[in-house]
């Protein structure tokens, strides 16, 4: 008994400076914001996206900080979840409802996890998933430009990831940061955005309406405007066959917080 | 009739979408023919009787049995989207996707009037979202909107298959460029009420281009390249997937005197095919759905998203190649396939070779002029070694030098240099004029590398054609020197050859 309450003990104490690290500005960083032409134009047409300031955290989150916040809100552990929060699939490749294992390295992004399990963690860290136009905003992004999806390097790197087989361990976070410091969105895994479903609402009409446009043959070149969008596409497609419960190997998240 | 045709209309306005599905497509030319004869709407044979069956899905080239049902009934359909990784040449990998695990898909074959049920299932470890599209469904996006299936998932939906024919499906998912060039492709036979006729033997081959970042062969992983996809310029254009999915041991085979049908599908994304079999009329070409036949057809044309079903009779045997006769495509992209036909030969049908004799024209000047001066010279006892070996240059520029290249030093482990050969200079003079004249086969040790392949008998070279080669190759490159005459061929040829095993 004794010795389980050391152990209790020192896991708090290794737990307290990495809990308070999320809370710390490094684990965000500001993104200012803005116009900025989305491959999903607010009109539907041609309208640019206007985007308030906000933060975005600089990783996506990990087994590790997954195992943490199911430790702190056992509600979310894979044997009690409800049902119509995650269907059997949620973290089922971790060893244990609280335990990692070989299948899920603490520093790799977490995945299998539903819409709404990455929902409550980022209001556990006091933010909220990122919408689509503030990740795809963030995702333009490289090294030293805020917006660098005319470049064919760019676009190449996006689909090079797809073209990768997923039947291989997912790398742990840590790519090269953005210029705004953020790392990851692109060549990792999918991110849940917190309006994945308004993206993609359906309704009766599929002549004027987006969404069920995605579903069809040729959809792509209706909408394809710029070539680079091709890639951003390949997401909103991916986003846009989910419902809130589903999980699968390579979809995972960050959140964002307003400024 | 009316609103069919509205739906048609709005369909061929959404360009896109027309495009896609050869269903809408093939209907849009109906208000012309309309106008001359009302066209029957395809019969609907009633609901689904009996007990429901699970359809027989196979690998290429192979195709499921020939149904033998005379009534409608409900089919279930079971497919699985597999992202994977496997050769697309010898030493070239790439990611593909696939319904089934092969590309082109698995073959799905229904009759007319069954009411399919079908179930997309896409594998958990799959990383894209995908869906299918079927030539052969009556229905917005050929099932594309029902079957929308994120990784891990399964969709069912269900048709009836209302037209006859040979349709294609394809994944329709945004980018349908990327899912189509990724493999994702296949054919469903939707058989008539009365089947089909029996035949020997039925394939299935599909073609399909696709876009590597690197060069065509180049050795690695090669991944998609959108900006070559764009421009339609592919890097490779290959029947059933692979680089040599039916060549060699995996070529497709049949006996003479047989009939063979070929289901032909062409999943593009891009290229229309030109598909011709080389040395093969097909007797029946039966394009999509029609029920007219087109007959004693050489080259038929599979548009990117059709397909068609080729028969013919098998008359003479050999090795029968398929391409694509925008013929770069065959010899530079991979556009081949062979059909293999055993059997009794058929001379009345055709001879092989009867006659190849030197011709030489005044246009022969100058390239063989040194073996028409060899010709006239010996003719005139009067030929001279260096005569000989000029004569033997030319000769062997256009007979030797495609393996042993043209300065003798051969293909390391492939064919055996001539260039300062010690596997030359041990050999007696009949042993040497007998490699021309029958060949060689077998292993052989040639300035200390191994070789074992097959040299076929040059039996196309007159004697003084072999005695003049000869002489140029035994005083050139480092080698010994030696004149071989006319005669002493004619003597070699005389003799039986010797058993092909080159140790000696």
């Amino acid at each position: 008994m004794r010795r389980r309450l050391a152990f209790l003990l020192l896991g708090l104490l290794l737990a307290v400076p990495a809990a308070a690290a999320d809370d710390t500005s490094s684990a965000y960083r500001p993104l200012p914001g803005g116009r900025f032409a989305s491959v999903l134009p607010a009109d539907g047409k041609a309208a640019p996206a206007i985007l308030e300031p906000f933060r975005l955290r600089t990783e996506p989150v990990t087994n590790a900080e997954f195992l943490a916040f199911v430790k702190r809100h056992p509600e979310w552990r894979r044997d009690r979840v409800p049902n119509v929060f995650a269907e059997k699939r949620y973290l089922s490749h971790w060893a244990a409802p609280d335990a990692l294992g070989p299948g899920a390295l603490p520093r790799q992004p977490v995945t299998q996890v539903s819409w709404f399990a990455a929902q409550a963690y980022c209001e556990s860290e006091h933010a909220r998933l990122p919408t689509w136009y503030e990740w795809e905003y963030a995702a333009a992004a490289d090294a030293t430009r805020t917006d660098a999806r005319s470049d064919p390097a760019w676009r190449d790197r996006v689909l090079a990831w797809y073209g990768r087989p997923s039947n291989q361990a997912l790398p742990p976070v840590g790519g090269q940061p953005d210029i705004h410091g953020v790392r990851d969105l692109n060549g990792l895994v999918w991110e849940w955005v917190e309006d994945f479903n308004a993206m993609m609402t359906s309704a009766d009409s599929r002549e004027q309406d987006g969404a069920d446009k995605f579903k069809f043959c040729g959809a792509g070149a209706i909408t394809m405007e710029q070539k680079e969008n091709y890639a951003t596409l390949m997401r909103v497609a991916m986003l846009s066959s989910l419902k809130a419960t589903d999980t699968t190997v390579n979809l995972g998240f960050r959140c964002a917080k307003p400024d | 009739m009316s609103r069919m045709l509205s739906t048609v209309l709005a369909a061929a306005s959404m360009l896109a979408l027309a495009a896609c599905s050869g269903k809408q497509a093939a209907d849009v030319a109906l208000p012309s023919a309309a106008a001359a004869a009302p066209l029957a709407a395809p019969a609907d044979l009633g609901p689904p009787q009996g007990e429901p069956i699970h359809a027989v899905l196979t690998s290429p080239p192979h195709v499921p049995p020939p149904i033998h049902r005379n009534y409608p009934a409900k089919v279930i359909v079971e497919l699985e989207v597999i992202e994977k990784e496997m050769p697309i040449s010898e030493g070239v990998t790439y990611t593909y996707w696939t319904f089934g695990g092969t590309v082109p898909g698995s073959f799905i074959r229904v009759r007319q009037g069954d009411t399919v049920e079908f179930h997309l299932k896409n594998a958990p470890d799959s990383k894209m979202p995908h869906n299918i599209d079927l030539h052969g469904v009556t229905g917005p996006g050929g099932g594309a909107a029902s079957s929308f299936t994120a990784p891990g998932h399964e969709s069912q939906f269900t048709f009836k298959a209302l037209n006859a024919g040979i349709y294609v499906y394809h994944c329709a998912t945004a980018p349908v460029g990327m899912h189509i060039a990724n493999g994702m492709y296949g054919l469903i036979l939707v058989e008539p009420p009365e089947g089909m006729p029996k035949v020997d033997h039925e394939y299935y081959v599909m073609q399909g281009d696709f876009y590597t970042t690197g060069k065509y062969r180049q050795k690695g992983h090669q991944p998609f390249d959108m900006e070559k996809a764009i421009d339609e310029n592919p890097t490779y254009v290959l029947f059933n997937g692979h680089e040599g999915a039916l060549t060699g041991d995996k070529a497709l085979t049949a006996r003479t005197n047989e009939s063979v049908r070929l289901y032909i599908g062409n999943g593009g994304p891009n290229l229309v095919s030109s598909f011709h079999v080389i040395g093969e009329i097909f007797d029946r070409v039966q394009q999509e759905g029609g029920t007219h036949p087109q007959e004693n057809v050489q080259t038929t044309l599979i548009p990117a998203g059709g397909a068609a079903i080729v028969e013919f009779h098998t008359d003479v045997p050999g090795s029968y190649v398929m391409v694509d006769h925008s013929i770069f495509r065959a010899f530079n992209k991979g556009a081949l396939a062979i059909l293999k036909v055993d059997g009794q030969e058929n001379k009345a049908i055709y001879s092989g070779k009867e006659v190849d004799s030197v011709y030489l024209s005044e246009r022969a000047e100058p390239n063989l002029k040194a073996v028409s001066v060899a010709a006239r010279a010996h003719a005139a006892g009067t030929l001279s070694k260096d005569e000989q070996i000029a004569a033997g240059k030319q000769l062997f520029t256009g007979t030797c030098s495609v393996c042993h290249q043209a300065n003798g030093e051969g293909l390391p482990g492939v064919f055996p240099p001539l260039a300062r050969s010690d596997y030359l200079a041990g050999q007696d003079k009949n042993h040497l004029i007998s490699i021309p004249l029958h060949g060689l086969t077998g292993r052989i040790t040639v300035n200390g590398k191994d070789y074992d392949s097959v040299m076929p008998p040059m039996t196309q070279l007159t004697d003084d054609e072999v005695a003049n080669l000869l002489t140029y190759v035994l005083n050139s490159w480092g080698n010994a020197g030696g004149q071989v005459s006319k005669e002493e061929v004619a003597k070699v040829r005389a003799q039986p050859a010797p058993p092909q095993t080159a140790e000696h």
